[in-house]
């Protein structure tokens, strides 16, 4: 690791590396840092996402991909001692700006989470809760939701018969598409996936990167992964983040290819650390 | 295999001292609930009378209490109108010979305990009906039968004519005392007075009524040949021990049993049933669920979802704990300086002047017993549901923000009912708590004999101000407070088998429903 050196420092003008051409960026981040207390976890990021297709974050474990990737939806304001620099704009508007309604943001990106948390309560209610706290408490308004979005997350034909049953008894990967079929019940622009499938067998994950290939047709994706495959498989972009900085971004194919800085190509092919 | 290490030794030693102390403590515990189960389970099991005729001559009937082997005999003769004590010592090598007559007839009667003794005569006013034991035990039931319905109506007279017209007098007393004017008070006067001529026509009706319950009498003669007269109204039940079958004692025997459990007690408490105690129990419980559960679990929210995790929280947690050590009597003590004089007396001031100086709640009650007790196992319920907030995953509530719920949603609507099943082990401990709790309630509303349940048919129906009885208390009162402590040991018995199958019901109740709610959201496979 030493032979590489500190990051360097974002060189002025377009980077060729951090660069791709993205026609609708739904999300811009400009110049982006991070610190938990006095520990600097993201260094000056800036990258757009595309609308509509999907991006993926990789990157060695403590690089910051998370931390960015909760930004975007502002999860790291629960965590004391954060401080943020820079902007994130949201189909236009500035997501830390004070007057920003935090909850509508939210309900506008969904997130999906490493560990799946099914709330303990029955599958119906769980996809239905998004509905409810805004408002939506009439059966004949979400059973369709709840239809849809349980059909959108590949899951319907396993669960149809036990909706009102409780969410905990099901499969680490049927939780897992639960929690995807509760973010899209809201009807959001954007699903935040935190490395989705590091704790799901390797037939659940199938399902689930097939599922985001179906997904990415309705809704932007950002998937923080650890499994380069998957990034390679499922992501239109992506970018490699070390020590808290963006290294390189842009097409996965050309990415993993003709990776142009020394550091993604040792990551992609295996000769990190 | 055969050489076995050294070291082996203290390690079986100290498996055999947990395994053995665990024993230890459940056959305790075994042994506690096998000696109420017996002594309370066979307190209305019909006993024999035996006829104890001593080298003296002297003739003693009763039921074997105890036996000294090889010494002496105890024997509840009962006649305590007769002989001032109800119990007797005999010596065996006095008794010349032992008898179980089939006429020998125990009375339960409702004042002054048992009689045993023999049937000589029935007689209706002058007139004699039956003669002779077995002519008299023939006509007897029947009688018995019409004099009880007698005094039963005799007691709904009492307590809902007498009662409501006394009532009608005391709201209109009040009303002359609030509204002072002239045309009002006339008016008051007429209608109190009214009221006050009815009040004397039903005196003298029940006057007459009581009259008619004693004409009719039982004469009795006892095993020393003394003949007795006794009011049929004033029987409770006549039975012929030495001539029961088994299924007649089994029948006898619940009688008896739903006697103790549906009626009112008798005879300052050591006769008839514990009715009212149960129901001020368990109401008391209950009242003091209700308030204990928004103050514990609204506390333990704020102390562990809002509060600042900081110094002063870990201090509030350690004195919330330490709160939980004090004795119960301090909480007694509070109880009655803030809630009964504090609180009630300002009740009464506001919203019950007119009946001042006669508190109405700034005086011991149903209610401030329930708060009192509500105090004193809040500690319980914060602790237990600051655990079942904890145990909630940070996940589940990142997954409720993450939808666009606020901090209000995400506790109401995930984080409780995910805690539901510990807070409720919070409830079902501090009922446990508090239906074992007597010493605060002695001085905050809990009396010996209550003259109305908290609940009755009166409006507004539901008596706060009431104060009320309560198993635990009864346990002592007829246990160590009454007259005749010999004669109410098994009532002791069965009162305290009954307190904790009070108890046992209450909490299998709270943890069914805990269960329930745990297997609502069963968090088997993960």
């Amino acid at each position: 690791m030493e032979k590489w050196g500190p990051p360097a420092a974002v060189a002025p003008g377009p980077d060729p590396a951090l660069s791709p051409e993205i026609e609708r960026p739904i999300l811009i981040v400009d110049a982006l840092s991070l610190w938990y207390g006095r520990a600097r976890a993201l260094t000056s990021i800036s990258m757009s996402i595309p609308e509509k297709k999907i991006t993926a974050f990789i990157g060695p474990s403590g690089c910051g991909k998370s931390t960015l990737l909760r930004c975007f939806n502002r999860m790291n304001d629960l965590i004391d001692g954060v401080r943020i620099e820079g902007t994130i704009r949201f189909e236009g508007q500035d997501i830390f700006h004070p007057k920003m309604d935090v909850n509508a943001l939210r309900s506008g990106i969904g997130m999906v989470f490493q560990k799946s948390n099914p709330f303990p309560k029955s599958i119906y209610e769980n996809v239905a809760f998004g509905c409810r706290i805004q408002g939506v408490n009439r059966k004949r308004d979400l059973d369709p939701v709840v239809e849809k979005s349980l059909r959108g997350a590949a899951l319907w034909d396993e669960v149809k018969d036990r909706l009102h049953e409780s969410a905990l008894g099901l499969s680490g990967g049927q939780q897992q598409r639960l929690c995807i079929a509760r973010a899209i019940a809201i009807e959001p622009d954007v699903v935040l996936l935190d490395e989705p499938c590091s704790a799901l067998d390797p037939v659940a994950t199938a399902k689930i990167e097939e599922l985001m290939l179906e997904l990415k047709n309705r809704y932007t994706l950002v998937i923080v992964t650890h499994n380069m495959q998957q990034a390679s498989r499922v992501s239109d972009f992506t970018a490699f983040l070390y020590l808290g900085s963006l290294v390189e971004y842009g097409e996965t194919q050309r990415l993993f290819l003709n990776p142009v800085k020394r550091q993604t190509e040792d990551y992609i092919t295996g000769r990190f650390g | 295999m055969n050489a076995r290490r050294p070291s082996d030794f203290p390690g079986r030693a100290l498996t055999w001292l947990t395994g053995g102390t665990l024993a230890l403590n459940l056959l305790l515990i075994a042994g506690l609930l096998a000696l109420l189960a017996v002594n309370g389970g066979s307190a209305f099991w019909p006993r024999e009378l035996w006829l104890f005729t001593l080298k003296d001559g002297t003739k003693v009937l009763g039921e074997i209490e105890r036996e000294e082997e090889g010494h002496r005999v105890q024997v509840e003769v009962g006649n305590r109108d007769l002989t001032g004590a109800d119990f007797r010592w005999v010596d065996l090598s006095e008794i010349a010979s032992r008898l179980r007559p089939n006429q020998a007839t125990l009375l339960e009667r409702l004042e002054w305990g048992n009689f045993h003794g023999f049937p000589v005569a029935l007689r209706r006013g002058e007139t004699t009906v039956a003669e002779g034991p077995e002519a008299v035990w023939a006509a007897l039931p029947q009688l018995l039968a019409l004099k009880r319905e007698e005094a039963e109506t005799l007691e709904r007279l009492e307590k809902s004519e007498i009662g409501g017209v006394n009532r009608e007098i005391e709201v209109l007393r009040l009303e002359r005392k609030r509204r002072p004017r002239e045309a009002e008070i006339s008016r008051i006067d007429r209608e109190t007075a009214a009221l006050q001529s009815r009040y004397e026509a039903l005196v003298a009706d029940l006057d007459a009524r009581r009259q008619a319950l004693l004409t009719d009498t039982l004469v009795m003669r006892d095993a020393s040949g003394t003949e007795k007269e006794i009011p049929v109204g004033g029987i409770v039940r006549a039975v012929r021990p030495n001539a029961m079958g088994g299924g007649e004692k089994l029948g006898l025997y619940l009688s008896r049993l739903r006697e103790f459990l549906l009626d009112d007690p008798r005879e300052s408490n050591t006769e008839g049933g514990i009715f009212p105690a149960i129901f001020g129990t368990v109401m008391m419980v209950f009242l003091m669920s209700f308030a204990v559960m928004p103050l514990g679990v609204l506390a333990a929210l704020y102390l562990r979802e809002y509060a600042h995790q900081g110094t002063v929280v870990r201090a509030v947690r350690i004195a919330v704990n330490n709160l939980a050590g004090v004795p119960s009597i301090v909480f007694g003590v509070f109880g009655l300086g803030f809630f009964v004089y504090v609180v009630g007396g300002s009740i009464d001031r506001l919203f019950f002047s007119e009946a001042l100086p006669t508190p109405t709640f700034g005086t011991g009650g149903i209610l401030w017993a329930a708060l009192t007790l509500a105090l004193l196992t809040v500690p319980v319920v914060v602790v237990a549901t600051e655990e079942g907030l904890a145990a909630v995953p940070r996940g589940v509530r990142e997954g409720a923000y993450a939808l666009g719920a606020t901090k209000l949603e995400t506790t109401w609507k995930v984080v409780l009912p995910a805690a539901a099943p510990g807070i409720l082990t919070g409830m079902i401990l501090a009922m446990a708590r508090a239906a074992g709790e007597v010493a605060p309630l002695m001085i905050v509303g809990m009396v010996k004999l209550a003259p109305a349940l908290p609940v009755d048919g009166q409006p507004p129906f539901l008596h706060l101000e009431r104060k009320f009885m309560h198993l635990g208390f009864h346990i002592y009162d007829v246990g160590f407070q009454s007259p005749n402590v010999e004669a109410t040991k098994p009532l002791v018995f069965a009162t305290a088998l009954l307190l904790i199958a009070v108890v046992t019901v209450v909490n299998l109740a709270a943890i069914s429903l805990r269960n329930h709610l745990r297997r609502k959201y069963a968090s088997s496979a993960v």
